[in-house]
Order: structure tokens, then C-alpha cells, then sequence
């Protein structure tokens, strides 16, 4: 059938399964929303105000899901914009194909009204990137740009779309979706070299990352812990894949981790390592960390050849798709029991749990507690990035992969508003935003989004009035110097969130947040709950960057928790 | 750190070489040289790329290479089995003193002169990158005026292929 390249992108759209897309209309994209409006019975557009905003409620989407998040922007700024959402994607293995318009052809290089060579610019942000030379590519183009993303180690693929192949006309054909891009099954040999080294070990500690998140292999992966005895941390971005409850569990590890899950970890004689790539966040120092784990065995799983060895050494590193590696193990492995390891783990527990309590009217562990007694099993929690991160990151009770959405990698202030609008409209279910008043200050322009589409969303502003994990880093490593991050700003969240068609509450105390947030379960439309702590708190443990696990600090003897 | 030589086969598209080139920037990794032109199969082109660097640098390059789609395959070439060539012209000062000397190196070197002007001399030669330094050094005394080198090409030794590899 003849369609016109606007059409040809709605219809190959369609093709892969595409339900809802995200985005922000423009002047080279005007074909495209046109092509939208006629189909928008098949397939639903949802406006954001801004692309960036966009771009990560496209991305909250494909968390939530697992799905490939689409973004559409137009040519110049709105695919600019779109520039942090895609760099997030990247970093956190994102499925995501972000479409955007461009001048005419022949308009191209001349520095034309909005034009901006958009594949240059994200060349080192996306997985691949097209620019469509001919209407003739196009369909062909976004259907490898579907596989790509969604092949191996997930990741965002920009298409860029000159505006006059959006109007020329060409035939088009619809295909079933294309399988993903095979993957090299995991080498034998280095399956039963680490089946021997975790049949060997005594103190097995498992390390879950995003990897099995993306893999889809948290079953797996928990049955292989059960089968082995081992203690399971895992990663920012592996949050999730294990229950919190898991009594397996000793929580995220790293710079901000749980001290019993990082101190175990470098005690531990053998880490198995799945679908992580041993950031700097996660390991400290690297040097340090490769001297420090000299003597213990560390086995690599992902998919990504060039994981391996890029930031740890391993002894032992199977490269593939998980579900094959750790099925294989687990065919491999009989059940093992090492109750001594399991006391002296024990024991770092205990000594965690040695940790002054909270007595301030509403202090940040409280408050992720009470958010804990009132979500369901299946509630997105999205977070923004800083302290109130890290505390959802430390005490979030997460039953269910998928619904802790925080961007990890990048680290994206503001990525939180456009992610919950994204996962909110994914699952239908009410989702929850824990931001930060610099956080929320960066994108609440969506809250206009949030409003306008009616979504159930409560944002929990953990207000403290400065940029709390930067005012961490000067008052423990430079001398209380407060440079340019007490924000003290006259900002009424209450008022704001009314002004834009939100309910809004101040949260003075534990108890008025508790009957807040409770309320807005029971009702319908988003809810801002402006929830005041103290500027001193902070998020500890915490390891000085750079530093290595034997320089935690706990803040045992720190009261700023009192 | 090592100098190697690596053969990377890429689709012959617009664009691509950018790609590569990227790739190594975002990654902090630096080229020596690289050669890039058609290959025996027109959809492909190959990249030859010298680079200095440790075994750690080595591998990453390899595996962050073969991870850009349009990438189709990356081969390190050992020094003991390819063979390693580079081009190189280079403008002379034609000086009647100098000139029976500049031949005669020419002709040790098996070079070719392939401009003759009453001003200057442009010399043609081909050989491995260290004969084209050791050549450069000699011609020194005489005033070079400029020069271009195109950095390395390689091909395995043997019958092999490369892309016929890949495809077996």
C-alpha cells in the first residue's frame, strides 16, 4: 500500500507493538503529528511540556515494562532536549528509540531555521543512530532500530527523519517483528571452571545487577543463591531483581550501600557477579578494589564483551545471555550450606542494625518506611537523584522487579517527574515519586502533564531546602563551605502543585505524611506531598570517593540522625 | 605499552568512519594512524588502525569496536603474520649540490622521484613504517620541504580472508 513517510513511521510503529509514544509537536515534525492524529485511534500520543521530559517518561515506560519507550521531538532544540533523556537511557541499558524531524534535505548543512546534525550529537549516547537519506530506508530503518535496541544489552536508538521524506510517498508493506540479534551461547569451559570455583568457595557471595533486571532472570537468580548459600547484594540498578524481604538479601552495596552488604562483599571468597559492570559507585576505588579482592574469586556474567575486565579484573568471566549462564549453573550445581558465613554475615547485620533512632519530627528513614506500610507489592517508585535517592535506594521495601525506576548511571536530576508519568502510564497502577526539592525543581514543569492526563501520581518532595548529597560532600570533605547549594528558595510546593490543577500538602510531621499519602492511594489524580527534614541530614554509610569498603564511614558515632 | 595493528571490516556507509572514530574519543583512546578504502566486497570497507597501548587498552578497543553495529569484524594483526605497508611523499630542495647525493639515496631505498622541478624534488616511497622513518632521517640534511605519510594498511599472510572467516 502507497502511505507517506509520516505514515510509514506510525505504521511501523504499530508494526512493533507500540502503544503509547511520547512527545512534543514542532515544525519538521508536523507531518509526523499529523500522521498521529490520524491514527490516534491505535495509537495514543501523550504531550508532555517539555521534550526532556518526554524523553524520560519514554524511558520510566520501558522500565516498567520492559517494553522499547518511544519518543518523538522535532528537529533543533526538541531533539537537543532530548539529549539527557537518551544519555540516561544509555547509561542504564534503556530500550528506547527516539524519533526526531529534521529540516528538508536540501536544507541540511546550510544551518538552517532548528537545524541541529542530532545524529552527531548523540553518536557517543545511543546504541546506533540513523539519519534517513531515503524514503525507501525508512521502514527498514526503525525496524533495525527496534531489534538494536532491544538486542543484547538494551539501549536507545535515535532515528532522524528530514521533513521531506516524512511527506514523499513510498510503498509499504507490513513484517512481523524481527527476533532479537542472536547472541553466542555461554563457552562451556568457563561454565565448569565457575561451577568448580563456586563448589570450592566458603563465603559465596551473589552480586545482581541491572543486567538481570533487563535478562529477566531474578527467578533464576534467586534459586541459584538458595542452591548455593549464598548472601545476595546487588547493584543501584539491580534493585528489585531480589526481594527486599529476602532474608538472603543484605541490600545495594557501594558507595552508599548497606554496611553489612559491603563489607560482606569484601569478605567475601568468591563474588559471583551478574549482569553488573562494577561502577565506580558500586566499588569504590577500582585499584584498591581489584588489590583488596586479590585473593577471592570473582565470576563475571553479562552479555557485553566489554564489560568484561573493563572496570574489575575477573578470575573467571562467562560472557552471554544470562538466562543460558545461570540455567547452566544451576543444572551444574548441587545444594551446598555454609552456616559459618552465614554468622559472620549475620553479625554485620547485627552490627548495622546498631543505628541511632530517628527522632526528629520527620526524618528521611521514617518517612521511606511509611511510604513501605502503604504501597502495594506492584507500586512503581521512581526516584529523582541525590539523598532522597540513596534513602529509597537503602530502605525501600521493593517486593517486584521493575518497580524501582531510579536513574543510576547519568545520575539525572529531574529524570524522576517524566519517569513516574512514563511508568504511571505503562502499568496504570498509582506510582510514586521520591524526589528532592532541587530534583523536583529541575522538571515539575510536568506536573502540568501529570494533571492534564489525570495520573495517579504522588510525588514526595523530601524537602530539606539544600542540594542535601552535594552539602554532604563539603561538610564532610571540605570544611563546611556551603558553596552554592542552600537553596532556602521562597518555592510554596502547595501553592505550586494547586496552581497547576494538583492537590498539595505539607507533611509537617510523620503522622500527617502517613494519613497524606494513604489519602492519595484512595483518590485519583496527582498529589504533592511536600515532606520538610532537616538540612544535616545525611546518607550513610557513605565511602569517601574514591576511597575503599575499610574506609566506610557509618556514622556511628555521627548524631546527626538525632 | 605495545604498539599492534588492528583490521576492522565496516559497512560502507556514510558515515561509519565517524563512528569508529567517536567511539575511540569517548573512550579516551588514542589512533597512531589510520587507513580506511574499499574492499574486495563492495558493501565493506576496512580500517586499518595502529595504536599504542597496554593489553588492558588492547582488549577494551577490540570489544568496544566489535559493539557498533556497523562493525561487522575486528581482527588484531600480529606482527609475525601480516604484512604492514605505508605510502609516503616527500618534497625535497633540488640543489645542484645535493642533487647526485638525494639520487642515490632514492635509489638505495628503491623510491621513486616523481616530481622533478628546478626548485624541488617529490619522492614516492612505500615500505614498512620503520623504513619510511629511517628514509625521512637520511633525507633530512638535504631540506625537506614537506611530506605526507598514510599510515599503515596490513593484510594477514597466507590465503586467508577475513570477512570469508567470519563467514565459515
Amino acid at each position: 500500500m502507497k502511505r507517506n513517510g509520516a505514515q510509514i513511521v506510525i505504521e511501523t510503529l504499530l508494526e512493533q507493538g507500540v502503544d503509547t509514544v511520547f512527545g512534543y509537536p514542532g515544525g519538521q515534525v508536523v507531518n509526523l503529528y499529523d500522521a498521529l492524529y490520524e491514527y490516534s485511534g491505535r495509537i495514543r500520543h501523550i504531550l508532555t511540556a517539555h521534550e526532556q521530559g518526554a524523553a524520560h517518561a519514554a524511558d520510566g515506560f520501558a522500565r516498567a515494562t520492559g517494553k522499547v519507550g518511544v519518543v518523538i521531538a522535532t528537529s533543533g532544540p526538541g531533539a537537543t532536549n532530548l539529549v539527557t533523556g537518551i544519555a540516561t537511557a544509555m547509561l542504564d541499558s534503556v530500550p528506547m528509540i527516539a524519533i526526531t524531524g529534521n529540516v528538508p534535505r536540501s536544507q541540511i548543512g546550510r544551518d538552517s531555521f532548528q537545524e541541529v546534525d542530532i545524529t552527531g550529537i548523540t553518536l557517543p549516547i545511543t546504541k546506533h543512530n540513523y539519519f534517513i537519506h531515503n524514503i525507501s530506508e525508512l521502514a527498514d530503518s526503525i525496524r533495525e532500530g527496534f531489534r538494536i535496541a532491544r538486542s543484547g544489552r538494551p539501549g536507545p536508538v535515535l532515528i532522524d527523519i528530514p521533513k521531506d521524506i516524512q511527506t514523499a510517498e513510498s510503498e509499504f508493506t507490513p513484517r512481523p517483528v524481527d527476533p532479537p540479534f542472536p547472541v553466542r551461547k555461554p563457552d562451556p569451559a568457563r561454565l565448569s571452571r565457575a561451577a568448580e570455583a563456586i563448589r570450592a568457595c566458603k563465603r559465596p557471595y551473589l552480586y545482581l545487577g541491572g543486567g538481570v533486571i533487563r535478562s529477566e532472570t531474578w527467578e533464576l537468580a534467586a534459586k541459584l543463591a538458595e542452591r548455593i548459600d549464598a548472601v545476595v547484594g546487588c547493584s543501584l540498578m539491580g534493585l528489585g531483581a531480589i526481594p527486599t524481604d529476602n532474608p538472603r538479601f543484605l541490600g545495594m552495596e557501594g558507595m552508599h550501600g548497606h554496611y553489612a552488604s559491603s563489607m560482606a562483599q569484601s569478605r567475601a571468597d568468591l563474588i559471583l557477579a551478574v549482569g553488573v559492570r562494577f561502577s565506580d559507585r558500586a566499588t569504590g576505588n577500582t585499584d584498591r578494589f581489584n588489590r583488596h579482592m586479590r585473593d577471592a574469586t570473582i565470576i563475571h556474567m553479562d552479555i557485553d564483551l566489554a564489560e568484561i575486565d573493563k572496570n574489575v579484573s575477573s578470575t573467571i568471566a562467562v560472557l552471554g545471555d544470562l538466562q543460558d549462564s545461570l540455567a547452566a549453573l544451576l543444572d551444574a550445581l548441587e545444594p551446598q550450606t555454609h552456616p559459618e558465613w552465614r554468622a559472620e554475615v549475620d553479625a554485620l547485620q547485627r552490627e548495622e542494625a546498631r543505628r541511632p533512632a530517628e527522632t526528629v519530627a520527620l526524618a528521611p528513614r521514617s518517612l521511606i518506611r511509611a511510604i513501605n506500610r502503604s504501597v502495594n507489592d506492584d507500586t512503581p517508585i521512581v526516584t529523582d537523584v541525590g539523598q532522597h535517592q540513596m534513602w529509597a535506594a537503602q530502605y525501600c521495601n521493593l517486593k517486584t522487579p521493575r518497580t524501582f525506576l531510579t536513574s543510576g548511571g547519568l545520575g539525572t536530576m529531574g529524570f524522576g517527574m517524566g519517569a513516574a508519568i512514563g511508568a504511571c502510564l505503562a502499568t496504570g497502577r498509582r506510582t510514586v515519586l521520591i524526589t528532592g526539592d532541587g530534583s523536583f525543581g529541575m522538571n515539575l514543569n510536568e506536573l502540568a502533564t501529570a494533571v492534564t492526563y489525570d495520573l495517579p501520581l504522588t510525588v514526595v518532595i523530601v524537602d530539606n531546602g539544600v542540594l542535601g548529597m552535594v552539602r554532604q560532600w563539603q561538610t564532610l570533605f571540605f570544611g563546611k563551605r556551603y558553596a552554592s547549594t542552600t537553596l532556602d528558595r521562597k518555592t510554596d510546593f502547595v501553592k505550586l502543585a494547586e496552581a497547576f490543577g494538583a492537590k498539595g500538602i505539607r507533611a509537617e510531621s510523620l503522622e500527617i505524611f502517613e494519613e497524606a499519602f494513604r489519602e492519595a492511594f484512595r483518590s485519583r489524580g496527582p498529589v504533592v506531598i511536600d515532606c520538610p527534614i532537616g538540612r544535616d541530614e545525611m546518607v550513610l554509610p557513605m565511602l569517601p570517593p574514591g576511597g575503599s569498603f575499610d574506609e566506610m564511614i557509618t556514622g556511628k558515632e555521627d548524631d546527626a540522625h538525632e | 605499552m605495545s604498539k599492534f595493528v588492528l583490521a576492522v571490516y565496516v559497512d560502507n556507509k556514510s558515515g561509519v568512519l565517524t563512528r569508529v572514530t567517536s567511539m575511540f574519543t569517548r573512550r579516551g583512546f588514542n589512533i597512531d594512524t589510520l587507513t580506511v578504502g574499499e574492499t574486495e566486497c563492495p558493501e565493506y570497507s576496512r580500517i586499518t588502525l595502529s595504536m599504542t597501548g597496554d593489553g588492558y587498552a588492547q582488549a577494551q578497543m577490540i570489544s568496544q569496536l566489535s559493539k557498533l553495529f556497523n562493525v561487522k569484524k575486528v581482527e588484531l594483526l600480529e606482527k609475525d603474520n601480516s604484512i604492514r605497508r605505508e605510502l609516503m611523499l616527500i618534497k625535497i630542495k633540488n640543489q645542484q649540490a645535493t642533487r647526485q647525493d638525494v639520487l642515490a639515496v632514492v635509489d638505495i631505498f628503491r623510491a621513486k622521484i616523481i616530481d622533478f622541478s628546478p626548485d624541488a624534488l617529490c619522492i614516492e616511497t612505500t615500505g614498512e613504517p620503520s623504513k619510511i622513518d629511517a628514509f625521512i632521517e637520511i633525507l633530512k640534511p638535504f631540506g625537506i620541504i614537506e611530506m605526507c605519510r598514510t599510515g599503515i594498511t596490513a593484510l594477514e599472510r597466507g590465503a586467508g580472508s577475513l570477512i570469508s572467516k567470519n563467514d565459515q
